[in-house]
């Protein structure tokens, strides 16, 4: 009794302090933080200094299937209470993925097609029940199915609709090389004056993964060009859950029958299309309160507050209607500064080697055919990865020695894996299990890396210069981090030749050796793998 | 059957006996190690060595305590104003006192003026007459120059360090700024003349200078005291292994301290050691050198090789070392408890390692390309004109602590990625040894190559 008193004077305060007018700002915070989020986030996959994964990393462990996944609980408590007081705010704010689809929706609103048609392209549409629940039941599926490790690969399909790590996809595959290229050209500017502010960056491009990130673009941004927020309604699991828990959220946009004039603006600008004008009710599900609504509201007959689903139709259903002359406020007409994805620049080559004449050949190395898969330190073994990684590319980005590739095998698809072939897994570094959101990587302190055996480096005795040419080599004993490497003679007889002893007990995998190995990056050698390579070790221990 | 097998144990008896004789031979190889070590046995265990100051009788200790980089609260490399840790400072300055310690150098400029104030704080706990307070006129200001502010900046230290006399007083870094500054600082003013009267009336019980930068200030002032119109009880010079006699090549305004050094011994003058480590460069060499002064001396650190020699001088009254960590602290101690003085032998293996760590500054390559094409890819001059250049504008940096570590590091890596592909750098060299004989500079290519690509690895995994 006295809960419903006390909503009552609340609601009727609200009524009475909140007018349209100062409701609009609830729309002016939500998208200024909604962009910042969104720039954020965006940094956070397209910079290679480490930097934004350093001061704002954590905004990759507040997302709400990278939390649930790591069992991050608080962070999941704290969404599931955020949307029960404020509704899926979390899709218009934080969810990178909900923000870049509004961010379509606006380029759509100014620049699609006709004037007369950019606006009030809407209609209400019963939700497509049946549809987003299927969705998410398989998704929870194949989740549940790839953590209990029946198929890595269901966890994988998983998740491709997932949405940060299908941000994280794009902004890694589409938008870090553009990114790249300005950067590069910054970087030549300051060679010429030598600076050392801005360096170049290798290329970090994986067709594999851009061609899904590519895919999921393309329909992400179809769906938002034509049906607005049709993808969160639908397709995205989150927004299935954080929907069916905001129909009970503290706070909601409540449509005012006695106000109404029935033109029915808000619905046709509603992206989410849960705005049934006719009948002045709203489905909750749906609704990301992204506020548009108020603000579109001639009448203000939209407000912003706590309110009782039943309390709400019934004030409705003894309210007389009222009409009122047209006043303007058009949201379409505000402009905010969007700093997003525009990030301009030219593509710069990279300078061509200059004809020296004096060098000999050298080549890239070929990755290794290895039997089993190195995995990074951290992931513990190759089925715990499968069974976590959402495949949003933040490690492989953080990597700082360009050692995790995304996988091509089916059943790790996209998943970090470690080549030793643009550097090597350093002992003290520990910054891929810092950066995962998901606990696929766990975080290891360094002295725990660095004794953390993920594999054992086997020699190629056939290719091995030391071993089968008698050449004085070594550069795989020199370069050891753990010391499990000595040349030895490969027999008795006198000037044998020396191979490389590794001391399987000692070595942790980490691919110095496999690096370092002339064989493979030398233009002279013919052979293109390297003479050592590290097989991964099926389950990591400490050593 | 029985006869081929006995055949083969006398086979092995006879390995083993070679194998001992070997090993007796190794040991006898070895024998100025062992005496050595025990020689460091004795070391460690002793008692600090004293040096007596003729002028006042005043037993000091060789190992004096330099009171310019105190232990902080913070990191001095992130924090632009680190707050003095007075704590770690009273606990060291107990472990000193306890272990024989008994000169504390400090200056109104240290530590940003803080120095005085804090080593009053932690000396005044003790009784006054159990150590000795150096302190210096650090007037380098002009604003400083009037004799008003010069005498306020004495009294100020008295005040600080809570004390009505110094031991030792200090005209400091005569030399900068050549005979202007000297005249400006303490004769025009009469501040030398106010000195002696405070020497007279027992405020200041020694009183010296330290120097460095123009020598002919250095030389007139010990002229002066040739004329009898002032006496220096004491003087402080630098003086390590590479600037005895080396000390141009270093810096082109510095004097070899053996020069320095004779002057002040024919004149019967102590003399007090600063800059023993050349500014913590002879705490790490390369890695060759380290190699022979650990088969010299296994237990010992690198940088107790100067603490040595700097005090082996018998006219040296101390050694000064600024000790930012207890550590450092207990290491000095135990090198100059006794000092054990380098021998000639050594003394001539220190002269030897003083070109070696010149030499090391810069790679003597004049980019010839007699060693190109290296048939592994590597590009050998250009890796080397990268750290030359580095070296040469001060980006090669080997101490995270050095202030401007961040800078150097990435001016260094940065620098190398652009100048030298990946797949050309010094890890790439597998020494194969094909360039050694073609370099007409005889620079051990795959050495400093290694050299270089260690540094690289430190810097790459933050530790210099």
């Amino acid at each position: 009794m006295h809960f419903k008193q006390a909503l009552k004077a609340s609601c009727a305060f609200f009524d009475n302090r909140y007018g349209a007018t100062d409701l609009f700002m609830l729309k002016a915070l939500r998208v200024i933080f909604a962009i910042v989020c969104l720039a954020a986030v965006t940094l956070l996959f397209v910079d290679f200094t480490g930097f934004a994964a350093g001061h704002w990393g954590w905004l990759a462990k507040i997302q709400f299937v990278p939390a649930l996944l790591s069992l991050n609980l608080l962070v999941v408590a704290a969404l599931v209470v955020l949307t029960l007081v404020f509704g899926r705010l979390y899709c218009s704010v934080i969810c990178p993925l909900g923000v870049f689809q509004d961010f379509i929706n606006w380029l759509h609103n100014h620049f699609g097609g006709k004037r007369a048609k950019r606006n009030n392209r809407f209609r209400y549409h019963a939700p497509h029940k049946k549809l987003r629940l299927s969705f998410l039941t398989l998704f929870v599926v194949m989740i549940a199915v790839g953590i209990v490790g029946l198929s890595s690969t269901a966890f994988a399909a998983a998740g491709l609709i997932e949405p940060y790590s299908a941000y994280g996809r794009i902004a890694t595959q589409l938008f870090a090389p553009v990114y790249d290229a300005g950067n590069n050209v910054l970087a030549d500017m300051s060679a010429a004056s030598d600076n050392y502010d801005f360096y170049h960056v290798l290329p970090r491009f994986a067709w594999p993964v851009f061609i899904v990130a590519a895919l999921t673009f393309i329909v992400v941004v179809t769906f938002a060009w034509i049906g607005g927020r049709n993808y969160c309604n639908i397709v995205c699991p989150v927004g299935t859950v954080l929907g069916y828990l905001s129909k009970y959220s503290l706070l909601k946009p409540v449509i005012d029958k006695s106000k109404c004039n029935g033109c029915r603006k808000c619905e046709r600008n509603c992206k989410a299309s849960c705005i049934d004008g006719h009948n002045h009710v709203i489905d909750y599900t749906r609704c990301v309160t992204c506020f548009d609504c108020i603000g579109n509201c001639s009448q203000h007959a939209i407000s912003y507050r706590p309110a009782l689903r039943k309390k709400a139709a019934d004030q409705g259903a003894e309210a007389k209607t009222e009409t009122k002359a047209d006043s303007k406020t058009d949201a379409g007409r505000r402009s905010f500064i969007i700093t997003g994805a525009a990030i301009a620049g030219g593509l710069v080559a990279r300078a061509a080697v200059k004809g020296d004449g004096g060098l000999a050949p050298v080549k890239d190395k070929k990755r290794p055919e290895r039997e089993t898969q190195v995995v990074p330190p951290g992931a513990i073994s190759a089925s715990h990865l499968n069974a976590r990684c959402t495949s949003c590319q933040l490690c492989i980005n953080s990597c700082p020695e360009g050692v995790l590739k995304p996988s091509t095998d089916i059943e790790s698809f996209m998943h970090p894996v470690s080549y030793y072939t643009d550097g090597w897994c350093r002992p003290d570094c520990t910054t891929c299990g810092d950066v995962c959101p998901v606990g696929a990587i766990v975080s290891l302190d360094p002295a725990e890396k660095s004794s953390t055996k993920i594999g054992t480096a086997k020699v190629d005795l056939d290719t091995c210069i030391s071993a089968s040419a008698g050449q004085q080599c070594g550069n795989c004993e020199r370069h050891c981090p753990a010391g499990a490497i000595t040349m030895a003679p490969v027999s008795d007889a006198p000037g044998a030749h020396l191979r490389p002893i590794v001391d399987e007990a000692a070595c942790i995998g980490c691919g110095a050796c496999e690096y370092h190995c002339p064989v493979g990056t030398a233009g002279i050698i013919r052979a293109d793998h390297s003479a050592i390579h590290v097989e991964g070790v099926d389950v990591h221990r400490l050593i | 059957m029985e006869k081929k097998d006995n055949n083969n144990i006398s086979r092995r008896r006879f390995l083993k006996h070679l194998g001992i004789g070997a090993l007796a031979g190794v040991a006898t190889a070895c024998g100025s190690n062992v005496v050595s070590e025990t020689d460091k046995k004795k070391a460690g265990d002793g008692k600090m060595t004293y040096r007596v100051n003729h002028n006042t009788g005043d037993s000091v200790s060789v190992l004096g305590y330099g009171c310019m980089r105190l232990p902080t609260k913070s990191d001095p490399k992130t924090d632009a104003d680190p707050e003095i840790d007075q704590e770690a400072v009273n606990a060291q300055v107990d472990y000193a006192l306890e272990h024989g310690v008994n000169y504390f150098d400090t200056s109104p400029a240290y530590c940003k003026g803080r120095s005085e104030h804090v080593m009053g704080i932690a000396l005044s706990r003790h009784p006054r007459d159990s150590y000795f307070i150096a302190t210096k006129l650090s007037n380098f200001a002009p604003s400083t120059w009037p004799r008003e502010e010069s005498i306020a900046m004495f009294e100020n230290s008295l005040k600080e360090l809570q004390t009505d006399y110094i031991d030792y007083l200090l005209l400091h870094a005569v030399g900068q700024g050549s005979f202007e500054a000297l005249n400006g600082r303490y004769i025009d003013n009469g501040i030398l003349d106010y000195l002696k009267e405070k020497k007279e009336a027992g405020v200041i019980r020694n009183l010296g200078f330290s120097y460095h930068g123009d020598v002919a200030v250095f030389d007139y002032l010990l002229e002066m005291m040739d004329r009898g119109e002032v006496h220096w009880d004491f003087v402080q010079i630098q003086l390590n292994y590479i600037d005895w006699n080396n000390a141009k090549k270093v810096n082109d305004s510095n004097t070899d301290a053996s020069y320095l050094y004779a002057e002040l011994e024919r004149r019967n003058i102590p003399v007090v050691i600063m800059e023993p480590l050349l500014g913590g460069r002879l705490a790490s060499v390369s890695a060759p050198i380290a190699a022979k002064m650990k088969q010299r001396r296994p237990d010992d650190s690198i940088a107790s090789w100067a603490f040595r020699y700097a005090g082996s001088h018998p006219g040296v009254l101390t050694v000064l070392s600024g000790m930012t960590y207890l550590d450092h602290l207990k290491e000095n101690v135990a090198t100059y408890s006794p000092l054990d003085p380098v021998t000639d032998e050594e003394n001539e293996f220190l002269e030897v390692v003083a070109q070696e760590i010149l030499q090391n500054d810069t790679v003597p390559c004049t980019d010839c390309k007699y060693c190109m094409p290296c048939p592994y890819g590597v590009n050998i001059p250009a890796i080397f004109a990268h750290y030359n250049k580095c070296v040469n504008d001060d980006n090669v940096a080997r101490d995270t602590r050095d202030p401007h570590y961040d800078k150097a590091r990435r001016a260094f890596l940065v620098g190398y990625d652009r100048t030298v592909p990946k797949l050309r750098q010094a890890s790439r060299c597998i020494a194969c040894g094909n360039c050694l004989s073609e370099c007409p500079q005889s620079i051990d290519i795959p050495g400093r190559l290694r050299e270089i690509d260690q540094y690289v690895d430190r810097l790459k995994s933050g530790k210099a």
